[in-house]
């Protein structure tokens, strides 16, 4: 009864919204792309979920029991972690390669840095980078997809993505964005399917969970870029190709948007978002990766405390000073 | 005789160059790719520390205080080129692998500060027992982050590999693995000091 008499500072009002529902929601925001990603890619996809959200739950526990602090893997962030590291694996890696990039991304990117709601980069992708760089050759390794609930097999071969192909000059045949939207090209499991991403992404959106600053300016800056400098001449670039391919609606919408490592304002949202699209457009066009947005997403992490700092949102009820 | 166990035993322990007064780093990051790399560097900045400590305590009261630091760099790479020449005559291999890291310790600032916060204000006994803990040191830890990046990065440990199905992790012995490595390390020590504080 004594809890009643709560003092705190502003503000008072309250949403019924908690850490743990919004986390929830967004991963069932993701369950549309896993689905598809499994029927895309088969039962190996789904082996590569399960083993990276477990050892994503085991190992915050784990950690959390080692440094005798409250064991709180039922607030769905260590899960999503998991299942986001998951869906930016290729669907044919071997099994350990999940379980240490989820120990790397739960240990080293979160729990070192004091836990939820403290950590720089996103762990997830922190895991990601982390497993790119240390074995490139699993990593990037993609299949065609199989479809096999469909076919009934699981032949599949080893080819490049649609972005690793344009980099090396090599695009045979031009992939139709149908294809592209739909999934129906290699990667990793989660990035393939655009229409289940932007199924989420529209559920999150409407609900409030996400706002539109950061994935909009984010894809629209690499948009932009693309157009004018990814075709032999100027203002020639295939935009759309761009957008569908790689990472970037998967990045936009559920990394780039992540609470603790975007900036807390609209406007240091839209500024973050162009950095992340400016620079996912400068790796792809002239750097030496194919794809850049998970390592677009994580610098401007680092630039989230800088830009939170010089963009402050109005305090209601300040009058701005003449000068 | 206790003073000069304590002012050896120092750069071994709570005064470590790299783990407790973060010095050097740079060699530190960049020479700990493999354990035979991180003792030659090691030994070699060991013999600069000794040697430039002694000579600057013996000419301490004629260096004056204005031109001290031009004359402690003259007197240090004296010593490492004396290091460098002798390396690139006997162990030409490791020479090649420490590269630019060994005319480097001219500037190891490990060395310059022991030279500016102890060899000038101390006896010559004294500051060679302290060149010679914090050298210790030094090789100590640097031999304790390679033999961990080598072992986790290559599979291997001073060049022989004993793990025959492991898939080494990459990323420990690149650039980013040697800061994480330090930066866990430090972590560590410091969480082993703050416990033996509280007990």
């Amino acid at each position: 009864m004594g809890n009643n008499l709560i003092v705190s500072p502003s503000p008072h009002l309250h949403k019924k919204e908690s850490v743990a529902k919004i986390m929830w929601m967004v991963v069932v925001s993701l369950i549309p792309t896993g689905l598809a990603g499994i029927f895309i890619f088969g039962l190996p996809a789904l082996w590569v979920i399960i083993l990276g959200v477990v050892s994503a739950l085991v190992t915050e526990a784990g950690i959390q029991f080692l440094a005798q602090k409250k064991i709180t893997i039922c607030d769905g962030s260590a899960f999503l972690t998991g299942l986001l590291l998951a869906y930016n694996l290729p669907a044919g890696v071997p099994f350990w390669i999940p379980i240490v990039g989820s120990f790397f991304a739960i240990a080293v990117a979160k729990m070192v840095f004091g836990g939820l709601g403290r950590n720089i980069f996103n762990p997830a992708l922190a895991g990601r980078v982390f497993l790119l760089a240390s074995w490139p050759k699993y990593m990037t390794t993609f299949f065609t997809p199989s479809f096999p609930f469909l076919r009934g097999s699981y032949d599949a071969l080893t080819t490049a993505t649609p972005l690793a192909q344009l980099k090396e000059g090599k695009l045979k045949e031009a992939i139709s964005y149908l294809d592209l939207f739909l999934g129906n090209r290699p990667g990793c499991i989660g990035e393939v399917c655009i229409l289940a991403l932007l199924l989420g992404a529209a559920f999150l959106l409407i609900r409030g969970y996400i706002s539109w600053h950061i994935p909009f300016s984010f894809i629209v800056t690499t948009g932009i870029l693309t157009y004018i400098f990814g075709g032999k001449t100027l203002f020639s670039g295939d935009w759309l190709f761009h957008i569908l391919s790689g990472g970037l609606i998967l990045g936009a919408f559920f990394m780039a948007t992540d609470y603790v490592t975007s900036p807390l304002s609209f406007k240091g949202q839209v500024v973050f978002g162009i950095g992340c699209g400016l620079l996912t457009a400068v790796i792809r066009l002239w750097a030496g990766y194919p794809e850049g947005v998970s390592y677009a997403i994580l610098i401007m992490n680092a630039f989230v405390p800088l830009i939170d700092r010089h963009i402050r949102p109005r305090i209601y009820g300040q009058v701005k000073s003449k000068k | 005789m206790k003073r000069l166990f304590r002012e050896f035993i120092k750069g071994i322990t709570i005064e470590n160059p790299t783990f407790g007064l973060v010095l050097g780093l740079c060699p530190t990051l960049a020479v700990s790719t493999s354990l035979v790399n991180a003792i030659g560097m090691g030994v070699s900045a060991t013999f600069v520390l000794v040697g430039s400590n002694t000579i600057i305590s013996l000419l301490r009261r004629f260096i004056s205080e204005r031109i001290r630091l031009p004359a402690f760099i003259v007197i240090i790479s004296t010593f490492v080129t004396i290091c460098e020449l002798v390396m690139k005559a006997y162990l030409p291999v490791l020479d090649a692998a420490l590269g630019i890291y060994v005319p480097l310790i001219v500037v190891n600032c490990i060395i310059m500060a022991r030279a500016e916060a102890f060899a000038s204000k101390n006896g010559v006994l004294l500051s060679l027992f302290d060149g010679l803990g914090m050298g210790i040191g030094f090789t100590l830890a640097l031999a304790i982050i390679a033999s961990l990046r080598e072992l986790v990065g290559a599979g291997s440990l001073a060049g022989f590999r004993f793990w025959l199905h492991f898939e080494p992790v990459t990323m420990i012995i690149l650039a980013p693995g040697a800061l994480l490595t330090l930066g866990l390390l430090i972590a560590l020590v410091n969480f082993i000091q703050e416990k033996k504080k509280r007990n």
